[in-house]
C-alpha cells in the first residue's frame, strides 16, 4: 500500500527530470537529454520503434547513453509529419524521420550540440531562428487538457504520469471529498460527455449515486469501442496517457459508490490494449488500484474487456450487452443503466475523453474548467482531422474555436489547391457541413442546429473531388453493416436507404424516389431502437439539405459533377491535345480505343469499362472523364 | 457479412486442445467469460470452426446456439481460417475520402477473390477493415503486422509480390 506521503515523494524525485520537458536546463544526476519519440498507432505505422532501436545503438556507439535518454511516448498529434521526435530540453522537432538520418542527429545534435536543421519540421526553421512548437500554426491554437500528457510521458511508466500531478486528484477526492463534493464539482464544471451524446457528466454520476440507494454492487464502465471511422482521439489518450482514465474511473467509483470497473476496448487497438495492460498492472502494484487505496480504506479495481469488432457496442446498453457475454445488442430504455445497468446493477458508462478531463477538473476546479468554451458546451474538444486536409492528425482545441480555424490555420488547409467542399463530423451519425457554416463556433448545439453533430469529434475534409452522395452511401454501406439486426426499421431501412443510394449513383433514380429516401430517412430516425438507427439517416439527410443540386445532377441530368460515380462517368479523348501515341490504345483491356498513329484517337463508349487505365497511361492529359 | 461453413477439415494438435481447456477452466467463473474465451480460442486455432464452438458449448454448459450466435455477431471472429498472409484494407471515412475503395477492388481483382475469402492455394486472405487509426497515412492496409500507408493502385502488385513464399 502507499500513502499520499509516498504519492508525493515520487512526485518530487522525478520533479527535475520531468522539467527538462518543459524546457528547463538538467539537474544534477539525470540525464543531459530527453529524446522522446512517438511511439502511437500512427507513428508506429510508419516505422518508428526502428527509430528508437537505431537510437539506443547509435547512442551506446557514441558512448552517451548515460547521458541521453530515449522515451516512447504517446501522439504527439501531427501524425501526417511521422514518425516524429523532439529532443528536450531545447525542444527541437524533427518530422519524418528516416533511421538513416539517425547516426548525424545522434553525432550532431546529441553529442555537438549542433540542431541538424535541415530534418527539423519545416515551419519551425525562421530566418530569425528556430521557433518553438506552441508558435507554429498546427500547436498554437491548441489548447491540452485531455492530452496534456500525450507525447509528453513516457506510457509504460507510472511514475512518469505521477511526477505530473498523477493520481493527485484521486488522493484528494479520498482524504478531502466527500462523494456529494465530487458530483457537485464536475456539476459545476459543465462537463458533458464527449463520446457524442453530450449528456451532463455530472447528472450521470448523481443518478447512479441517488437511484438506487441499497444496491450490493454498481460498475463503473469506459466506453474506449472508437467505433466511428476516422476517429482515433480515445485510442490517443490510451496510447499515451493510460493512467488518467485509470485514475478518472476510481475517482467515479468513489463518487457513485462502485468498487469494480470495466474498460471495453476495441480489439483493434493492440498497442492501446497493451498500455492499458501494464498500466492497470502497474496501479494494482503502487496500490492505486486494490484494496485501502492510499490508505483511506476505499476500494476499487478494473479489468479490460475487448471489442470484437462491432460498432453497436458504442451503444451504452449494447456495449453491458457485450460485455456480460452475449451478442452486443442494444436494449429498450428505461430502465437507464444508472438504475439498471451492467449485470442489471446500477451502472455509469463514460468515454475516454470524458474521463481524461475529470483529474484536472478536481485539481484545478469547477471554475477554471467552465471559463473554457461556449455557454453550454464547457471545455476543449479533441477532434481527429483527416481527409483532405494538410495537417492530418490530432488536434485539442476550447469549444467554440470556428470550423475555418481549425481547418484553415490549424490544419493547413486543402492540399493541391483543391476547393473545400464539406467537412464531416460526426461519422455515421453526423453530417457533412458546407463552406457557408465555416465560421460556425463549434460546439454540442451548433453542429446540431446545422444538422451534423459533435461525434466523438472525427473531422473529414473533403475536396471538390468527392462525391457527397457516394459519401453518404458509404456511410450507408457502413450501417446497414453494422446494424445489429435486433429491430427491424434500422434492419430493413437502412438497407432499403442503401439501395436507394445506390439507384441514384447508377443514374437510374427519378425525382419522386427524392421525396421517397427522405420519407424512408424520418422513418427511422423516429422508430428505430437504439441511437444507432436513430442517427443512420444523418449523412442522407445533411447532404440532401447542402448538396440537393448533386443529387439532381444524378437524377436528372445522370451525371457525377465530383467525377466518381462510375456508371454515370464517359471516358473522352480531347482531339486537340491527343498527339496519337496509341500509348492509351495499346493499354484498354477491352480493345475500345481506335486511331491511326500520329492522329487524335477516339474511344468507343459501348465498349468501354471504364476502368481508367488510358487515362493513368496518357502523358498529354488528354483522357477526360466527364 | 457472409458467414460460410469452414470447407477445410478440421483438425487440432493436443497443445491446441490442452491450451483451449486451460483457458476456458481459468475464465469459466467470471462474470461474461464467453467473450474472453471465443477471443483466446482464435488465438489458438486461429479461427472458430463449429467443432471449438461445440468444446466451448460443452465446457461452460451453455448452448451451441448461444455461442454460435455469439460468434456470428462479431466482426472480430472467422468461421474460415486465415491465409498464411491477412490483408485488411481499411474503409474507414479517412482512408475512403483518399480512395481506398479503388485499392480494395484492385486487390479484389489482382487476387480473383472476394473480401471475407481465401485464395485457394491458402496464401492470401482477403478482408475490409474499419478505421485502424492510421488516418495520418490514408489510405493504408496491412499485410499480417506490415502497415503499407499513402497507397496507390498501381502500387499493389508490388506489394504483393514482396510474399512470394
Amino acid at each position: 500500500m502507499m500513502t499520499v506521503a509516498e504519492l508525493d515523494a515520487i512526485k518530487a524525485k522525478l520533479h527535475s527530470q520531468m522539467m527538462l520537458r518543459k524546457g528547463s536546463e538538467a539537474g544534477e544526476d539525470t540525464y543531459r537529454k530527453h529524446v522522446l519519440v512517438c511511439g502511437g498507432t500512427g507513428c508506429t505505422s510508419s516505422g518508428s520503434m526502428g527509430i528508437i532501436n537505431k537510437l539506443n545503438e547509435e547512442l551506446k556507439k557514441n558512448g552517451i547513453e548515460n547521458e541521453v535518454k530515449v522515451i516512447k511516448t504517446g501522439c504527439f498529434g501531427l501524425c501526417a509529419l511521422g514518425p516524429i521526435m523532439i529532443v528536450y530540453p531545447e525542444g527541437s522537432f524533427y518530422s519524418m524521420v528516416k533511421e538513416e538520418n539517425i547516426p548525424e542527429i545522434v553525432s550532431e545534435h546529441l553529442v555537438k550540440g549542433n540542431v541538424v536543421e535541415r530534418l527539423l519540421y519545416s515551419e519551425t526553421v525562421t530566418d530569425s531562428g528556430i521557433k518553438s512548437l506552441n508558435e507554429t500554426n498546427f500547436y498554437k491554437k491548441q489548447h491540452r487538457v485531455a492530452l496534456r500528457n500525450c507525447g509528453v510521458i513516457s506510457p509504460e511508466n507510472i511514475e512518469e504520469y505521477i511526477a505530473l500531478d498523477g493520481y493527485q486528484a484521486l488522493a484528494k477526492v479520498l482524504t478531502q471529498m466527500t462523494p456529494e463534493d465530487v458530483i457537485q464539482t464536475i456539476l459545476d464544471s459543465g462537463l458533458r460527455g464527449r463520446g457524442g451524446g453530450g449528456f451532463p457528466t455530472g447528472k450521470k454520476w448523481q443518478l447512479a449515486r441517488n437511484l438506487v440507494k441499497d444496491a450490493d454492487q454498481k460498475y463503473v464502465c469506459c466506453n474506449a469501442d472508437e467505433g466511428d471511422p476516422g476517429a482515433f482521439m480515445d485510442r490517443s489518450v490510451l496510447e499515451g496517457d493510460p493512467h488518467v482514465v485509470i485514475e478518472a474511473m476510481a475517482i467515479a467509483g468513489y463518487a457513485i459508490g462502485a468498487t469494480q470497473g470495466y474498460i471495453y476496448v476495441r480489439a483493434e487497438y493492440p498497442i492501446a490494449v497493451e498500455r492499458l495492460r501494464i498500466a492497470i498492472g502497474q496501479a494494482r502494484e503502487y496500490g492505486l488500484l486494490g484494496d485501502n487505496i492510499l490508505g483511506t480504506g476505499f476500494k476499487f479495481d478494473l479489468d479490460l474487456r475487448l471489442g470484437a469488432g462491432a460498432f453497436v457496442c458504442g451503444e451504452e446498453t449494447a456495449l453491458m450487452t457485450s460485455i456480460e457475454g452475449n451478442r452486443g445488442e442494444p436494449r429498450p430504455r428505461p430502465p437507464f443503466p444508472a438504475e439498471s445497468g451492467l449485470f442489471q446493477k446500477p451502472t455509469i458508462l463514460n468515454n475516454v475523453e470524458t474521463y481524461a478531463n475529470v483529474p484536472q477538473i478536481i485539481l484545478n476546479g469547477a471554475d477554471w474548467f467552465a471559463s473554457m468554451g461556449t455557454e453550454k458546451s464547457k471545455g476543449t474538444k479533441v477532434f481527429a482531422l483527416g481527409g483532405k486536409i494538410h495537417n492530418t492528425g490530432l488536434v485539442e482545441i476550447p469549444m467554440g474555436t470556428t470550423l475555418r480555424e481549425v481547418i484553415y490555420e490549424i490544419g493547413g488547409g486543402i492540399p493541391n489547391g483543391k476547393e473545400f467542399k464539406a467537412a464531416q463530423t460526426g461519422g455515421p451519425s453526423g453530417g457533412c457541413i458546407p463552406a457557408e457554416h465555416l465560421d460556425i463556433p463549434i460546439d454540442y448545439d451548433n453542429l446540431i442546429s446545422i444538422g451534423s453533430m459533435m461525434g466523438s469529434g472525427g473531422l473529414i475534409v473533403m475536396d471538390e473531388n468527392n462525391c457527397m452522395v457516394d459519401i453518404a452511401k458509404f456511410f450507408l454501406e457502413f450501417t446497414v453493416d453494422e446494424s445489429c439486426g435486433k429491430c427491424t426499421p434500422c434492419r430493413i431501412g437502412t438497407k432499403r436507404l442503401y439501395e436507394m443510394l445506390e439507384k441514384i449513383t447508377s443514374g437510374n433514380a427519378t425525382l419522386e424516389d427524392l421525396d421517397k429516401m427522405e420519407k424512408l430517412c424520418y422513418y427511422i430516425k423516429n422508430n428505430s431502437l437504439c441511437g444507432l438507427g436513430q442517427t443512420a439517416p444523418n449523412p442522407v439527410l445533411s447532404t440532401l439539405r447542402y448538396f440537393k443540386d448533386e443529387y439532381l445532377a444524378h437524377v436528372v441530368d445522370k451525371k457525377c459533377p465530383a467525377g466518381v460515380c462510375q456508371d454515370l462517368l464517359t471516358y473522352k479523348i480531347v482531339a486537340d491535345k491527343c498527339k496519337g501515341c496509341t500509348a492509351c490504345a495499346r493499354k484498354c483491356p477491352v480493345g475500345a480505343i481506335s486511331g491511326t498513329v500520329k492522329e487524335p484517337h477516339s474511344i468507343d463508349t459501348t465498349k468501354c469499362i471504364k476502368c481508367g487505365a488510358c487515362m493513368a497511361t496518357c502523358k498529354f492529359g488528354a483522357i477526360v472523364k466527364e | 457479412m457472409a458467414f460460410k461453413k469452414s470447407v477445410v477439415a478440421f483438425s487440432q494438435t493436443p497443445e491446441q486442445e490442452q491450451k483451449l481447456m486451460e483457458v476456458i477452466n481459468k475464465e469459466k467463473g467470471h462474470k461474461g467469460a464467453l467473450m474472453p474465451i471465443l477471443q483466446q480460442a482464435q488465438e489458438i486455432y486461429g479461427y472458430l470452426p463449429i467443432e471449438v464452438q461445440t468444446i466451448i458449448a460443452e465446457e461452460m454448459g451453455i448452448s451451441l446456439e448461444k455461442v454460435y450466435g455469439v460468434v456470428t455477431f462479431y466482426a472480430q471472429f472467422s468461421l474460415n481460417p486465415k491465409g498464411k498472409y491477412k490483408i485488411s484494407v481499411c474503409l474507414g471515412t479517412a482512408c475512403y475520402v483518399k480512395g481506398s475503395g479503388d485499392v480494395y477492388n484492385k486487390l479484389q481483382e489482382v487476387l480473383n477473390i472476394k473480401g471475407g475469402e481465401l485464395t485457394p492455394d491458402g496464401k492470401f486472405s482477403l478482408e475490409a477493415c474499419r478505421c485502424i487509426g492510421a488516418c495520418g497515412l490514408a489510405p493504408v492496409m496491412t499485410i499480417n503486422d506490415d502497415v503499407y500507408g499513402r497507397l496507390t493502385v498501381d502500387e499493389v502488385g508490388d506489394i504483393l509480390a514482396k510474399y512470394n513464399d
